[in-house]
């Protein structure tokens, strides 16, 4: 069944609005369904929060589509990328979900069910030799799993040539978070940590910067391996997330601010038990009357106007090499955001 | 993955950095005015170190400027004369210091280090007062081709000529050079070969080459000098004439000369525990001894390394030596002897004799030496022994205090003690102090010209013994006030009794203990670990190692009472867990006589009995809270009564349930995984030999690695109390407060307690009630090192009774009050009585140093009076001090302050509530800093030359060169004249310095703080090099 109406472009409203007026159109109000659209890469992605409803509206060229599936027997592996181009036909696949059965997938839940463990980040503003690494450590019993040493390195400097002091990883303990994430290695020379250079510092000033950030410790390594790095030339690399092509970011700023916005962040909130009752978190003095909501609201409509709805500067800046699932789960503001973002303060 | 296609660079990434170090610039303090106020605010000087030096090496006296000198290994000098007349210097070798000597009446010395290198210091004026400087340095050469040996210098004679230095030296030869341009006069070298013509061909000690033991000038007639050989051989050396005029044939090996005041005999002291007196006159050219003496005798005896010989009024002479011991049953002692007629005493000192001095009368004209004093130093403190009373009795320092007699274990620093209980504090250690001498300092030259200090300052340091020590740090000169012992509250094993090793009367040799160093603790759990003093109430707290905690009141009698005792039980209802540490101190039952002081009267042990990690106490509310790695408890004084415990412990730390005894076993089980570890990594290093050789080579290092891991509730010691406080504030509700108490953990926890304390009328009726309101658990997890709770003006909240001895506003109770939670890592300010999180500051993250103390400072303006504000004093594991402002959290300035390596260093750091600080730079010193531009304490002195008596100068032109001589004399008189016009006009200054300092303390009296901004303006900035005390 197709359907088609129009939405203002501008004022998209929230997805819970839009998920509503979809069940409305369609005249299922109580059937759970899942909401997909093709992108302008043909991949089908997941409609399931107002951050991911948000790019949908502002992507769509000019018609955007959209697939609507029953929750119980929708085809989670469908979504992804390259989805529409890999499997030539995702109509096909869409409403015959049966096709599928034949040769099964991996069972692979939708992504609000999943919470990143490490991303690349700031690709785009790095030296290729240089890999910006996330590490999520929540309460998870994983130990973030790495050791690291003193060491020398080479730098370029007007003298020429120079042996400096480094940090290195030394060591990955099998089956920690480090290690899972194969974006880290042995001998890795480690250069900034949460956007603080460690030049200058001693092992064991490095050491305590990255336990105080072990929460979201966002390291940069210049990996000891350097064969396995992006080359952003060209697409011959086989690397597996590739779906964007998209030109150098239009505005600097943009990316700064992202990026320091990421570096403010903090880690989670402290936890306040008041009169033996149960533990909650500490919520932020908020300097008016505003609740955290609002301001929430006024950073997610302030993403599309900075992107003035070009199509072309349409970019994640938290793209992941890592599996495709995730990547969404990195754009997701969903609750997380609001007790992470850490950008207002009151003084 | 993102591709970006395009020329993709550096340049972003270079931009990127530079905007993000920009936007990191501007962070802190871009308000010009803000930045003007800093000035007039902070400002980093170390100022004084107090305290005794460690590891002396040397020790000097001039009985001309009657200053003191001590070199120290590490190749500092120090001068000391009158209380507050100190002077500081370092050699920039950094060798050890082997002698001392001043330059006769000059304001200049010469020190030898180990290195064979001579330095000249002169003390000179700068800026109104005297400054240590190091004018010269010099070694000595021999001629090219000669063995080391021949400069090696043993013996330096500052000649009374002020114009010549007399080298003694290994290989016998005696070099002379110029003052003070070093510059050898090489037709003055008395050879050994010229010494050894004359003397007799069967003399057994004749041909060997001899190092040169001793030299030492006549006393009346500075042609003539004592030259004593190491094998025996002394000879009287004419210096005119550059002949040997006498030769005195030691048989023994020789140690040390010394000159009777007349010149007419002197006195050799040996190696085998002899002395030797020799007759000095123009009829016999070659005397025999007068007396040959061991005075332990008559079996081996040690050396007698140093000799004075005193003439008296009454005839019968002053005979003091170093050593001499009899070998076998003495030979570990450190004795200096003093002989006067039948009066033998041999002090022992507590250790090693560094060297002593005697001090007699200068005079030239007096006829007799009449000692008065001898001053001893050893190794680890000075001795001053009073020679002129009967009994010998020491003499109480004003400074070079043995900080370390018992190892220092804490330090509690309390400003601005009110009069009153300083008076009653002076008064009880005043009647410890009975055995002391009454005289007065016998070095005291140099003027003390600092402003007198504006306040009177306590440092109290714990020590490993139990003993609480008292100090005044108001001044350049720390002086033990007072000492409070714990020991007597509890049993120890060792019996008061078995210390009294007395000898009897007619005991041989007349040993008698001196000094007050005593590093052995007879058990370890009496150390002092937390102190806290109430200045207004005179209420002392004092925990310690076996989970005791003392609270002590003051008393100006001696009484005999009994002590109340209470179980503080942290681990409550927890079961089976078994303390593996030591056991708990037994306790003294019935009552307990105690000295006039501070007396305690309440005693509670915590159980399991672990080191108490943190202490606070109440004065107003009469509560005492403790914490340890158990859990903390609250006391009830005024009760005696125990309010409640609570058990931070979790259940999975083992380590601090079974307390440290287990913890050297998991060392144990450390080091052998470490150690196999290694192993591991040289079997595959061996195995990798074959690839790059490269990689082998940094495998073989093994570099230290660390392991980056979050912290997690399973930690160890988690539960560890690291801090406590209390404070009046709105911890339910915002309408009213109430009295609480807050406990930081290891683990990053802090709970809040509300305390309900009954009314004064009612104090003793009703019970106080604790119940817990808040827990607050920082997910960073960082050990809690402070708590503090900021009224509604943001300013801390006074101390108790502060408000009520009217000496600060009281605390503002309208507006809302802020919680400042300080972790190792962040600092953090939440609301109340809702906990919101509001501000924080992440240090770890940022700058990856750590918070190791933190204190609230009040920092004056040296500008105006009228402008005063608190901050944060930090010091952190890099041994920066960084101070942070309040309410706001901005790092205003950063110092660096103490070395990282420095463990001890920073873990003994203390700050003081007027923005200064001390901290240990070895274990018998206290580095004073300041970070005020206000309050400033440093030595500030001057030394005059005194003038020289016309009698010297007549001795002088004695010699045959008179001509020149005069004209020196003559130059150095109108020297002393314009010395003495300018210590004329300094005097003055300091009078008027006093008439200020009288006026601004009476204005002080009269409306609150005074200011001493004027004078430290007037301060010039120390000097990059040697000045008062500067160098670092």
């Amino acid at each position: 069944e197709f359907r088609r109406f129009s939405l203002e472009r501008s004022k998209p409203g929230k997805f819970e609005e839009f998920y509503g007026l979809l069940q409305h159109v369609h005249k299922i109000p109580n059937v759970d369904v899942l909401v997909g659209y093709t992108d302008i890469h043909g991949d089908l992605l997941p409609i399931n929060n107002d951050d991911n409803y948000h790019k949908a509206v502002s992507t769509a060229n000019p018609l955007l589509r959209i697939f609507i599936q029953r929750k119980e027997d929708a085809d989670y592996s469908a979504f992804g990328t390259d989805t529409m181009t890999r499997k030539k036909n995702v109509l096909s696949n869409v409403l015959r979900p049966d096709n599928h059965k034949k040769k099964p997938h991996i069972v692979i839940s939708m992504p609000q069910d999943f919470r990143p463990v490490s991303s690349i980040i700031d690709v785009d503003i790095l030296p290729e030799t240089h890999r910006r690494v996330r590490l999520y450590k929540y309460g998870t019993d994983k130990p973030l799993g790495f050791y690291i040493r003193d060491g020398s390195s080479v730098r370029v400097t007007p003298h020429g040539l120079e042996k400096v002091p480094g940090i290195f990883i030394s060591r990955l303990v099998p089956g920690g978070l480090a290690q899972s994430t194969g974006l880290l290695a042995v001998n890795d020379e480690v250069l900034e940590v949460n956007g603080i250079e460690v030049s200058g510092k001693s092992l064991d000033q490095v050491t305590d910067m990255m336990i105080a950030n072990s929460r979201n410790l966002i390291i940069t390594v210049r990996p000891a391996n350097q064969r396995n790095n992006v080359v952003r030339n060209s697409r011959t690399s086989g690397s597996s997330g590739q779906s964007t092509e998209s030109s150098l970011p239009s505005s600097m700023p943009n990316i700064l601010a992202n990026f320091l916005q990421g570096e403010e962040e903090s880690d989670e909130e402290d936890i306040i038990i008041e009169d033996s009752g149960e533990p909650q978190q500490i919520p932020k003095a908020t300097p008016t009357s505003e609740s955290l909501e609002s301001l929430t609201q006024i950073e997610l409509l302030h993403e599309p106007t900075q992107n003035g709805f070009l199509p072309s500067s349409e970019m994640n800046l938290h793209h992941s090499a890592g599996s495709i699932s995730m990547e969404y789960e990195i754009q997701d503001p969903d609750h997380k955001s609001l007790e992470e973002d850490g950008t207002i303060i009151t003084l | 993955m993102l591709t970006i296609t395009g020329p993709l660079s550096e340049d972003f990434w270079c931009q990127d950095t530079t905007a993000r170090k920009m936007r990191r610039f501007l962070r802190p303090g871009h308000d010009p005015v803000r930045e003007r106020l800093k000035r007039d605010l902070f400002q980093f000087n170390k100022t004084v170190e107090h305290g005794f030096p460690h590891q002396p090496s040397a020790l000097g006296y001039s009985p001309f400027l009657r200053l003191m000198a001590i070199g120290t290994r590490s190749g500092a000098i120090k001068l000391y004369g009158a209380p507050g007349v100190e002077f500081m210097g370092l050699h920039e070798e950094n060798n050890t210091v082997m002698q001392i000597h001043f330059i006769p009446d000059q304001c200049q010395l010469v020190t030898l280090l180990d290195d064979n290198s001579l330095h000249l210091w002169s003390l000179k004026q700068h800026n109104e007062a005297s400054e240590l400087r190091e004018e010269h340095r010099f070694t000595l050469k021999g001629p090219p081709g000669s063995p080391p040996s021949a400069t090696q210098i043993t013996a330096v004679l500052p000649h009374s000529s002020r114009e010549v230095l007399y080298l003694g030296t290994e290989s016998g030869n005696i070099f002379v050079v110029e003052l003070p341009s070093f510059r050898v006069l090489e037709d003055r070298t008395i050879t050994s070969e010229a010494v050894l013509q004359r003397v007799q061909e069967d003399y057994s000690n004749r041909r060997s080459c001899e190092l040169v033991e001793a030299l030492q000038e006549h006393p009346k007639n500075p042609d003539q000098i004592l030259i004593g050989y190491s094998r025996g051989l002394i000879v009287l050396w004419d210096l005119q004439n550059n002949k040997v005029t006498h030769h005195f044939l030691g048989s023994q090996q020789l140690e040390n000369l010394y000159w009777q005041r007349d010149g007419s005999k002197f006195i050799s002291c040996h190696y085998d525990g002899s002395y030797t007196q020799w007759p000095v006159s123009s009829d016999n050219r070659q005397p025999e001894p007068l007396e040959n003496l061991v005075p332990y005798g008559p079996f081996p005896c040690k050396a007698i390394s140093k000799i004075y010989w005193q003439t008296t009024k009454n005839g019968l002479p002053y005979i003091i030596f170093q050593g001499g011991m009899p070998r076998a049953s003495y030979g570990d002692r450190h004795s200096i002897s003093v002989v006067h007629g039948s009066q033998q005493t041999a002090f022992d000192f507590t250790s090693r004799v560094i060297d002593f001095f005697i001090i007699f009368s200068s005079e030239p004209t007096a006829e007799f030496d009449d000692p008065s004093a001898m001053v001893v130093l050893a190794e680890e403190e000075l001795v001053v022994i009073d020679l002129k009373t009967a009994g010998w009795p020491a003499v109480h320092p004003p400074y070079l205090a043995s900080l370390h007699c018992s190892a220092i274990t804490c330090s509690h620093h309390v400003s601005n003690i009110p009069l009153k209980l300083w008076e009653r504090i002076i008064s009880a250690g005043s009647k410890q102090n009975i055995h002391y001498s009454n005289m007065p300092w016998p070095i005291d030259g140099g003027t003390n010209i600092a402003p007198d200090p504006p306040q009177r300052d306590l440092l109290l340091t714990g020590h490993e013994d139990g003993t609480v020590r008292f100090w005044d740090a108001s001044g350049v000169c720390l002086h033990l006030l007072y000492k409070l012992s714990t020991v007597r509250v509890f049993l120890t094993d060792a019996d008061p009794n078995d210390n009294m090793n007395t000898l009897g009367e007619d005991e041989w040799p007349p040993l008698r203990k001196v000094g007050t160093f005593d590093p052995y603790s007879d058990d370890p759990r009496l150390g002092i670990q937390k102190i806290y003093l109430c200045k207004y109430s005179g209420y002392l707290a004092v925990a310690g190692t076996a989970g005791q905690v003392l609270v002590m009141e003051l008393n100006d009698e001696d009484a005999e009472h009994v002590v109340d005792h209470a179980e503080a039980d942290l681990l409550q209802d927890q079961e089976g867990y078994r303390w593996k540490g030591h056991e708990k101190l037994k306790t003294r039952d019935g009552p307990v006589r105690f000295e006039a002081g501070f007396q305690p009267f309440v005693l509670v042990q915590c159980q399991p009995p672990a080191v108490v990690t943190s202490l606070a106490l109440h004065s107003e509310w009469k509560l005492v809270a403790f914490g340890t790695s158990h859990g903390f408890g609250l006391f009830d004084h005024q009760q005696k009564r125990l309010v409640f415990v609570k058990c931070t412990l979790h259940p999975s730390d083992q380590l601090a349930l079974e307390g440290p005894l287990s913890r050297v076993k998991s060392l144990k089980k450390s080091l052998r995984q470490s150690f196999r570890r290694i192993r591991r990594s040289r079997v595959s290093s061996r195995k990798r030999r074959g690839g790059s050789g490269n990689a082998s080579e940094e495998m073989e290092l093994a570099p230290v690695q660390r392991k980056i891991e979050a912290r997690s509730a399973e930690d160890s010691f988690t539960g560890f109390v690291r801090t406590l406080y209390f404070a009046d504030t709105f911890l339910r509700d915002s309408s009213r407060h109430c009295p609480s108490l807050w406990a930081g953990t290891n683990g990053g926890t802090v709970y809040a307690f509300c305390l309900r304390v009954p009314p004064a009328e009612r104090r003793m009726d009703e019970p106080v009630r604790a119940e817990q309101a808040k827990e607050i658990q920082l997910m960073h997890r960082a050990p809690v090192v402070g708590i503090l709770v900021l009224d509604g003006r943001s300013t801390p909240l006074p101390e108790p009774l502060e408000v009520a001895h009217d000496l600060s506003k009281s605390p503002d109770m309208q507006g809302s009050h802020q919680l400042l939670v300080v972790s190792e890592e962040q600092f953090k300010v939440f609301t109340l009585p809702k906990v919101s999180s509001k501000l924080k500051l992440k240090l770890t993250a940022l700058e990856g140093c750590r918070v190791r103390k933190v204190t609230v400072a009040n920092f004056g303006s040296c500008k105006t009076d009228d402008y005063s504000e608190n901050d944060l004093a930090v010091l952190t594991n890099l041994g920066d001090i960084q101070i942070i402002s309040l309410p706001f959290l901005k790092l205003q300035i950063r110092y660096p302050c103490i070395r990282k390596e420095d463990v001890s260093g920073i873990a003994s750091c203390v700050f003081t509530k007027y923005g200064q600080g001390f901290y240990l730079i070895s274990p018998s010193e206290f580095e004073r800093f300041s970070l005020s531009t206000k309050w400033l304490v440093e030595p500030r002195c001057v030394v005059d030359m005194p003038e020289v008596t016309s009698n010297n100068l007549v001795h002088k032109s004695g010699m045959e060169n008179a001509v020149r001589k005069s004209r020196g004399s003559g130059r150095s008189l109108g020297d002393y004249g314009e010395d003495e016009r300018k210590s004329g006009r300094l005097m003055e200054h300091a009078l008027l310095n006093d008439e200020k300092v009288l006026k601004e303390i009476q204005s002080t009296l009269e409306g609150g703080r005074g200011s001493y901004a004027e004078r430290n303006l007037a301060r010039s900035p120390l000097g990059h090099g040697l000045s008062n005390g500067g160098a670092d």
